[in-house]
């Protein structure tokens, strides 16, 4: 048995001073690009820290934004309103965004199972905008603006995300676990249900999680679904804000405390998707 | 001798076997549902500005509300230009930091700088816009004011102007300053460029991992460095895996929404200055589809929504399919 050799050092004194320039050369060029691409998260995260610490107070969290030109609102209407549309649209996402995970890893030999995962992919391109456009058709052109428009709009967007890790984590699940449920006589269906999807529900559950934390952060489908509200509402089918919306708000609008505020929720909203994909990451990694 | 043990319970399982598959099957349907749902709303809403303008849609420069005409060519080459030059500039560093996190960092600093290239995609788009508005816009202005110190770029400046109004613009005056607030292409380009670099970076990274390990030790071992593994051994087997992660980052490019349309400055202008306004046909969804009174406006803002859904479409889908054929089978 030979021992390990490291490869990765060929012996200095061969190499000519050009190949070795070179070699030094693009090492420190890689090290300098990898800098680039991680300084906007720091200095995005380092700003807003800076600039948002300071309007976390109580009354952030207990007041609706204030009248443009006053002073010492909250967006406590947006953060409500965001858990309210979270919730309703994780219903759909995750009603059909696991049946279709369900149908695509374990039906592998249905007719109509490429047509769905084809469809499924092609969903998960489609620009958040577009289906702000489409749950406005579908829903406000004949109901109104109204928070369950946006949740709809929302949970069309988780569904794909859950699709597709939904299906991975079911085909993780070995085949011999199904096969010993079948062998002891149990159908197919309560194998489905009772022994693969507890065994994957905690990539299903990371997955969940994951597509929460993306739509979290969208405001575009919200602008003509949810469309905003400056008081807390508590009705789905009221206009309703969310965090996105009152950072896109406040963010473009003339007025310091707007832009304090937008700040401030800015720092929430990107603190808890952190601490989502953390905790998703965290979770699908002890497995 | 064999003879077939009646179970009664079988013919109770088949059936709620059947039951379960088609309920399943009809949750799943509903991804078809949403997908067709979307194609009809886009297209019945298109529909009054596709039978007006046709095919002149898309090659009209005229985008006037008030008179009723609608051409989107400045809002197609908008997408266009600011989706291929963040591309340009966002693959060689996404590349970069994949081969960081590959092959040069120690597991203790990859993982971490791994994890921190992927929170760059969890932040949403409005954040970027706040950030690029409050911060990076502020600097671009304060260039662009201090390039008309001088006499003659303000003589220049004045050239490009008159060229700028009759709707045209040359290759010197592309670079000239139309707008002094820091927003428009550039900034645009610049937000664009940050947003995606994490897609083709966790893909790259991922088809790196994927490349043998017999590869590189055969050139190790015939004395090549590091870089030339890198660029002769590593880097031609997961071409193609890298280009399926660049256009998964141009699907998500074109349709990136509020950063463009917070920065970009909504000019409908074909492409008359990178440091000035322009616009992008997700930027005018979100800007102008909330204010459409006039059914035409609308129908043509839909008609955008549709063209960029059509795109994203295709973009998607061809990069899932070279992604999905370089997924070895039986790893999965």
């Amino acid at each position: 048995m030979m021992s390990a050799v490291r490869t990765d050092r060929p012996p200095r004194h061969q190499l000519s001073a050009a190949r070795r320039a070179r070699n030094l050369l693009m090492g420190g060029l890689i090290l300098l690009a990898t800098l680039i691409v991680v300084a906007p998260l720091i200095l995005i995260f380092a700003y807003l820290l800076r600039e948002g610490i300071g309007a976390m107070n109580v009354n952030f969290f207990t007041r609706v934004p204030a009248p443009e030109g006053e002073t010492g609102g909250g967006l406590a209407n947006a953060i409500l309103g965001s858990v309210e549309m979270l919730a309703m649209a994780s219903v759909i996402g995750v009603v059909v965004g696991v049946a279709g995970g369900i149908f695509l890893a374990e039906y592998p030999r249905h007719p109509l199972m490429p047509t769905i995962r084809m469809i499924s992919d092609v969903l998960a391109g489609i620009p958040a905008i577009v289906m702000g456009l489409v749950a406005y058709g579908l829903i406000v052109l004949h109901f109104g603006f109204s928070g369950l428009a946006g949740a709809v709009a929302l949970g069309f967007l988780m569904i794909p995300i859950v699709v597709r890790t939904t299906e991975e984590v079911l085909k993780l699940v070995p085949h011999t676990v199904r096969e010993a449920g079948l062998a002891l006589g149990l159908p197919k269906w309560l194998v489905t249900l009772r022994i693969v999807l507890p065994a994957a529900a905690g990539g299903i559950v990371t997955g969940v999680m994951l597509a929460l934390a993306r739509v979290a952060g969208e405001a575009a489908p919200l602008l003509f679904t949810a469309f905003g509200n400056n008081q807390i509402n508590l009705d789905p089918t009221k206009p309703m804000s969310a965090l996105p919306l009152e950072i896109y708000r406040g963010a473009t609008s003339a007025y310091d405390e707007n832009q304090r505020l937008a700040k401030a929720g800015a720092l929430l909203l990107i603190t808890l998707i952190f601490l989502t994909s953390l905790l998703a990451r965290r979770a699908s990694r002890r497995k | 001798m064999s003879k077939r043990i009646p179970n009664p319970s079988a013919a109770l399982s088949s059936r709620s076997d059947r039951l379960f598959e088609v309920l399943i099957l009809a949750l799943a349907a509903v991804i078809v549902l949403v997908f067709l749902l979307s194609v009809y709303q886009l297209g019945t809403e298109s529909w009054p500005a596709a039978r007006r303008f046709g095919l002149d849609f898309f090659t009209s420069r005229l985008w006037n509300p008030v008179t009723g005409q609608f051409g989107a060519l400045a809002m197609i080459t908008g997408t266009l230009v600011t989706s291929l030059a963040a591309l340009v500039i966002s693959v060689p560093l996404a590349i970069a930091s994949a081969l960081f996190v590959a092959e040069y960092a120690p597991r203790w600093l990859a993982n971490p700088v791994g994890y921190l290239i992927e929170l760059l995609a969890a932040v949403p788009s409005v954040v970027y816009g706040l950030w690029a508005l409050f911060v990076i816009s502020p600097i671009l202005s304060r260039w662009e004011q201090g390039f008309f110190q001088a006499p003659e770029k303000i003589a220049l400046y004045t050239q490009c102007k008159a060229l700028w109004d009759a709707g045209q613009t040359t290759l010197q005056c592309f670079f000239v300053p139309s707008s002094f607030d820091g927003r428009g292409l550039a900034l645009a380009v610049i937000i664009l460029t940050v947003m995606i670099l994490p897609y083709t970076a966790s893909v790259a990274r991922d088809v790196i991992r994927l490349v043998p390990q017999d590869q590189r030790e055969a050139m190790y071992a015939l004395g090549a460095t590091k870089w030339e593994v890198i660029s002769r051994a590593i880097l031609p087997y997961a071409r193609a895996g890298i280009m399926g992660g660049v256009i998964l980052a141009l699907g998500r490019a074109l349709g990136e929404t509020l950063a463009v349309a917070m920065v970009i400055g909504d000019s409908q202008d074909v492409l008359k200055s990178l440091f000035g306004g322009a616009s992008t046909m997700a930027s005018v969804i979100a800007n102008q589809f909330g204010d459409a009174q006039e059914a035409l406006h609308r129908s043509s803002v839909v008609t955008l929504g549709l063209t960029l859904f059509i795109m994203s479409v295709i973009v998607n889908y061809v990069a899932r399919l070279i992604i999905a054929r370089l997924t070895p089978k039986g790893i999965q």
